[in-house]
């Protein structure tokens, strides 16, 4: 006789726990299936030791490089990122232990080991099988892939993605990075500041390639002046994988170059875990691009009483995506009618310095659409907080339909970023036009001046420039 | 210490209240249960009841006011108490807030009309119900008080830029956003509404008069809108479109028009060589006998302004004529005034410049009713849209010989089918009716036209 529950949910990362949590507290009996650490990628090897270790980074840097200007003298500096990796892990052990802490507090079953979907709402860890009366949601997340047509298959050893990053017990020499998405800049930051010798490498033509060129174009500047290598529209066209290092023969700009690393850190592509999953038992069929087929409106798949969440569900990859979907589908199947999620308003945050965040269609995304639109910038290097604290690299830019006004898009680089960018978040949601946001009066002096300044700029009537 | 009064939800579906008259004045002496004033609410018209004992201190709002549920109107206490503090805080939407010297009166009465999971006035806990949520008010409220306030549109800035933009009518769209609110997606599919070919003039002094009355000078009268009209108004509007249309049809005994006309016909045989030009057709008949019943029913003779009603004291019939392009309606002003010959004539020159393309704008513009007729197109019976701002149009049929029971016997007799389309907003079925009675009575009668 199997276990009954109302609500099972296979996975119990950042999409699937908060999916339990919120069925929990409709009073759905429900239970989590993990079988690895909960808080998935994003607490264990994801989000949050990558910010603990670039909490190091900054430190670093501010002491290394402005500790004197500030009247801090310091002797010389000295970085151990041995240390810095056993600091970020015991932070995500603690978040981990935090997420378990929840499931008690909420009642919710947590079950260890791998399930497998079946029909009729079934599903079986081992020789265990759990039926659901209302619904199964799959949360299974993703996980990091090389690229193993050019010769970079992931080997643990000299081609490793962020899984082995994350533990590196040193950093090494010299380091190339493929793939300069946030995941790439992030390790480039860090790295550099442990004092690596980076290159990083991006097919597209600029790095951070889904952000907003203006936002690409700042921090390549502030990665090249501290002294990464930034090669973008670069093609990989040969690995050479030795003992002890790799050589990577890339193509960029018309010109072939050897590049030569102790590691290669492989941050491009990621493959969803629908693998023995017994998808296709349970009537979940998939989409072209591999991800579970879902309604958008429900996020219920081809098998009734069966949703996905999260990474599987389809893009953005992206934690607080997964979060959200999670309470929509736990709201939907105790029967309520959630709002629905508005996916054109899913803030994307890289946390390298300066970090970039963004909300909203890019500039080249309004053009292509011919839209019409105003933008409206702010430079931090006007912003009397940021010279306060001497972070004046980067800017504000809003993205303003002319015609009614509406934020279609916002970007900032700058310090905190990714802290500020909600209040864009907030007026989207609530669609608030440029003006609402202006005449929210904002504290002074602070960051968040920058972003009623570019939007007083997107209508002509910028104040501080 | 004082306490507050304030506008209860007195139905379920109560957002805003119309104080029609204070029963308790300014220093009367009230006890707990006294009537205070009467509310008119989107249903019926209510009683407002003292929840304290002791002086009312402060009529805040006047007798004819609308303002939203739980808006302060009144403030009870010991006589020569200062009020400032209780009534500075009218329609601050603050009345939920009270200051910590002051209790608030919400209890509920023991009403029939008071469902209990309806709580009259904005406790902060009961935040979740859909009861009316005092905090959220529109950012600007247009109007004074006496006038009534335009119904509580919830809807997002942007949502409320388009609408302006696109000149829709954001209380006819019905909100997907939170507790209902209107948002961008939600003006996808709604079509503007015609907004009427004039602006509003600015609004004057409170007119409080229930009713129209035959013009004492002025042109119109403009009539804020009551609850019952705003409810009527907006649900039908949901329902049907943003005219929400019904329509009348009646079949009219045309003998003694017929009769009536040719001996007009053959009298102008006899006069002067110019006139034979105009001969008097049925339309022209037919325009002056819809003047002349407007006249009547002054509900039909108006405008729909989305925040009142424009009662017109004058009465300026369209007529619909066909035109290469399409169609255009030149106005016969003052038809209820002219005579038959003018109205010919009239009828006559407008219809003719208008298939050249020589009417001048004010020539078809300020119509208060229309009238088409597609009777020599051997059409039965039609509907035809209403020209807004106007309420009201009629639709014209054939005159044909049918057989009718008449005085007892099978004769043959001239019929023919009037059909009236009304603006549900303005005109009720019975309203609309009635119009129609004596526009059938009037031209079975044609005496009656000079009555």
């Amino acid at each position: 006789m199997a276990t009954q529950f109302d609500v099972i949910i296979v996975g119990g990362g950042p999409a699937g726990y908060v999916c339990a949590i919120r069925a929990a507290q409709l009073g759905l009996a429900t239970a989590v299936i993990e079988k690895d650490k909960l808080g998935g990628v994003c607490v264990n090897i994801g989000c949050i030791p990558t910010k603990a270790l670039l909490h190091s980074a900054y430190v670093a840097g501010l002491i290394a490089h402005d500790a004197k200007d500030l009247g801090i003298e310091v002797g010389a500096v000295k970085t151990d990122y041995g240390v810095a990796m056993r600091r970020s892990r015991k932070v995500s052990e603690q978040n981990s232990k935090g997420v378990e802490f929840l499931m008690k507090k909420h009642k919710v079953t947590v079950v260890k080991g791998t399930g497998v979907v079946a029909r009729n709402r079934t599903v079986r860890v081992g020789k265990d099988e759990y039926q659901a009366r209302k619904a199964v949601v799959i949360a299974t997340g993703s996980r990091v892939k090389g690229i193993p047509q050019i010769g970079l298959e992931i080997n643990k050893s000299t081609v490793i993605s962020s899984d082995e990053a994350l533990f590196l017990e040193t950093q090494p020499k010299t380091l190339a990075i493929v793939g300069a998405g946030a995941v790439g800049c992030e390790f480039a930051d860090i790295f550099h500041a442990f004092g690596s010798k980076v290159t990083l490498i991006e097919a597209l033509p600029r790095i951070l390639p889904l952000e907003d060129a203006e936002s690409s174009d700042t921090l390549t500047k502030s990665f090249k002046k501290r002294g990464i290598t930034v090669i973008a529209g670069a093609k990989v066209k040969k690995a050479t994988v030795a003992k002890d290092k790799v050589t990577l023969e890339i193509e960029a700009g018309g010109k072939s170059e050897s590049i030569e690393a102790d590691k290669v850190l492989m941050a491009a592509g990621r493959a969803v875990n629908t693998e023995d999953l017994g998808l296709q038992e349970a009537g979940v069929q998939l989409t072209d691009r591999g991800f579970i087929k879902v309604n958008q409106a429900t996020l219920e798949t081809t098998a009734p009483g069966v949703y996905a969440i999260g990474d599987i569900a389809g893009p953005p990859m992206l934690a607080h995506k997964g979060s959200r979907e999670g309470v929509v589908v736990a709201e939907l199947i105790a029967g309520h009618k959630p709002q629905p999620i508005k996916y054109d308003n899913v803030p994307s945050v890289t946390y390298c310095h300066p970090e970039v965040a963004s909300i909203g269609m890019t500039e080249e995304q309004a053009k292509e659409r011919k839209l019409e639109y105003q933008v409206g910038r702010f430079p931090f290097s006007a912003n009397g907080r940021a010279r306060t604290s001497g972070d004046t690299e980067g800017f504000v830019k809003i993205i303003r339909d002319k015609k009614y006004g509406e934020i279609l898009g916002a970007h900032i680089v700058g310090g905190h970023a990714s802290e500020i960018i909600h209040e864009l978040a907030v007026a989207r949601q609530n669609e608030y036009t440029v003006e609402e946001v202006d005449l929210a009066i904002h504290a002074h002096p602070t960051l968040s001046e920058a972003i009623a300044e570019a939007a007083l700029d997107s209508m002509g009537r910028v104040i501080h420039i | 210490m004082t306490t507050k009064v304030v506008m209860e939800a007195l139905s379920p579906t109560m957002e805003e209240g119309r104080l029609v008259e204070w029963k308790k004045q300014e220093g009367d002496t009230v006890a707990v249960g006294d009537v205070l004033a009467e509310v008119e609410t989107d249903k019926a018209v209510m009683e407002l009841v003292a929840r304290a004992a002791g002086t009312l201190l402060k009529h805040v709002i006047e007798a004819g006011a609308t303002v939203p549920v739980s808006d302060l109107v009144a403030v009870i206490g010991e006589p020569g108490e200062d009020v400032s503090g209780a009534a500075g805080q009218a329609g601050s939407g603050a009345a939920g807030r009270p200051a910590p010297k002051e209790t608030q009166a919400t209890q509920p009465t023991p009403g029939e009309n008071r469902p209990v999971s309806m709580p009259p006035a904005p406790p902060a806990a009961a935040a979740v119900t859909a009861a009316p949520r005092p905090s959220e008010k529109p950012p600007a409220r247009e109007g004074n008080g006496a006038q009534g306030a335009p119904a509580r549109v919830k809807a997002s800035p942007l949502a409320r830029r388009m609408a302006s933009e696109r000149g829709m009518d954001l209380s006819a769209v019905v909100g997907s956003g939170p507790e209902g609110r209107i948002v961008a997606r939600d003006l996808e599919g709604a079509a503007a509404t015609a907004s009427s070919p004039t602006a509003p003039p600015p609004r004057g002094p409170a007119a409080v008069t229930p009713l129209p009355r035959r013009p004492a000078d002025a042109p119109y009268t403009d009539v804020p809108l009551t609850q019952i009209r705003k409810t009527i108004a907006r649900r039908l509007a949901q329902s049907i479109g943003p005219v929400p249309t019904f329509y009348l049809t009646s079949e009219v005994d045309m003998e003694r028009v017929v009769e009536a006309r040719e001996s007009l016909l053959a009298g102008q045989r006899g006069s002067g060589a110019e006139e034979k030009q105009i001969k008097v057709s049925f339309n022209d008949i037919i325009i002056k006998a819809v003047a002349m019943a407007l006249r009547q029913h002054p509900a039909c003779n108006s405008w729909w302004q989305d925040d009142h009603i424009r009662y017109w004291n004058e009465v300026h019939v369209s007529m619909a004529v066909a035109v290469e392009e399409g169609l255009i309606t030149p106005v016969i002003r003052h038809a209820d005034q002219k005579t038959l010959r003018e109205i010919a004539g009239e009828s006559r020159d407008l219809a003719a410049r208008a298939r050249e393309r020589r009417l001048k704008p004010e020539e078809y513009t300020g119509g208060t009713f229309t009238v088409s007729n597609l009777g020599m197109l051997d059409i039965e019976e039609f509907t035809a849209i209403i020209n807004p701002p106007e309420t009201g149009i009629l639709a014209v049929g054939r005159m044909a010989e049918k057989p009718v029971a008449h005085e007892g016997a099978v004769t043959i007799r001239r019929r023919m089918r009037l059909t009236m389309s009304c603006d549900h907003r303005v005109i009720d079925g019975a309203t609309g009716a009635q119009f129609l009675r004596t526009l059938k009575g009037m031209l079975e009668n044609p005496l009656a036209l000079v009555w």
